[in-house]
């Protein structure tokens, strides 16, 4: 009775992912949503971002006005909580994450403007979550011999019973779920807290919602864009222990 | 009026989502647990308040993962209505 994941029409309080028209492809019915098109704003926000930043770095000066200022701040601040937590091994995933952290953090804060949060779509989530868990399997069995490997999934017993080793399979199964449901449903239970207090006090509802999206919408979007970056580096350094220890 | 066997069903799903909820005391108690060591420890070293503050953060969250799954279970059974055929 329902196309997706929490993908209804309810009367008065709308929170819900909407399809807007659908298409066949292969016999699979394939939906365009509300989330596609407020993704597509979300990017289309970042890269006319991204294409400003480029512009004024281009013409930088040795004394910064105020846009190269922010910019210098985003780019440090990034550069900062990465360092932090990856030590060494930094450089290579600083682009990485700061994607990331940038896509989620516009996405979250985007309830702001009215859109609904992608991130408050499962389907998004579960996407960075599965990216999450190839960068975190790829730098597994590049940093670790395939014997080391055999031995961590069975790790509480000795390498020749593996008797624990679906335990510890689901267990690794579990992070990029874990991971994207956390995000998903922080957004989403802000997206339903906002859409309860504009259906059902519309009457009321005039400035002091603003202060509901000040905490929902930014202050919980930034904690939790924080918390998925850093478990993403948490989880990436732990697979490259044999290097260095990050200097946190 | 005649209660048919989906209006049972839907009048336990909201009971189930009402009970699934419930599961925000863990959280709430783990959060407080690590905002109150987290003050201790920025009384104790108020230097390391930065460090501290992301550390207690990044807990809170991960603490707070259990009471989201509550909340979806909740949302699932109210929204979602697995439970009807």
């Amino acid at each position: 009775m329902n196309n997706a994941i929490l993908m209804a029409s309810a009367d008065d309080i709308d929170f819900m992912i909407h399809g807007l028209f659908s298409y066949e492809i292969f016999g699979q019915t394939v939906w365009i949503t509300t989330s596609h098109v407020c993704i597509a704003i979300v990017m289309l926000v970042i890269i006319l971002l991204a294409v400003i930043a480029n512009r004024k770095m281009a013409k930088a000066q040795e004394v910064p006005d105020s846009v190269q200022n922010v910019i210098e701040i985003v780019v440090e601040f990034l550069d900062g909580i990465v360092t932090n937590a990856m030590g060494k091994s930094a450089p290579k995933f600083r682009n990485y994450i700061g994607t990331i952290f940038i896509f989620i953090l516009i996405s979250n804060i985007s309830g702001v403007f009215g859109l609904r949060p992608p991130t408050a779509d499962y389907g998004t989530t579960f996407a960075l979550g599965v990216m999450t868990f190839c960068i975190i399997h790829y730098n597994q069995f590049k940093h670790n011999s395939l014997k080391s490997i055999w031995v961590d999934m069975c790790s509480p017993l000795p390498p020749w019973f593996p008797l624990w080793l679906p335990i510890n399979l689901i267990s690794e199964i579990a992070v990029p779920i874990s991971l994207s449901l956390r995000l998903f449903a922080n957004v989403l239970s802000g997206t339903v807290m906002m859409a309860l207090v504009y259906g059902l006090l519309s009457k009321i509802a005039l400035v002091w919602p603003s202060v509901l999206h000040i905490y929902f919408d930014l202050f919980s979007g930034a904690i939790q864009t924080y918390v998925f970056c850093m478990l993403t580096m948490t989880y990436i350094s732990q697979q490259m222990n044999d290097e260095e220890e990050a200097t946190a | 009026m005649n209660i048919t066997g989906e209006d049972l069903i839907l009048a336990c799903s909201a009971i189930g989502a009402g009970l699934a909820v419930i599961a925000g005391i863990g959280p709430g108690i783990g959060q407080g647990i690590a905002a109150g060591h987290g003050a201790a420890a920025v009384g104790r070293n108020p230097g390391a308040q930065g460090q501290i503050m992301s550390t207690m953060l990044l807990g809170q969250a991960v603490a707070e993962t259990t009471g989201l799954y509550g909340l979806l279970v909740a949302m699932l059974l109210l929204f979602v209505k697995p439970l009807v055929g």
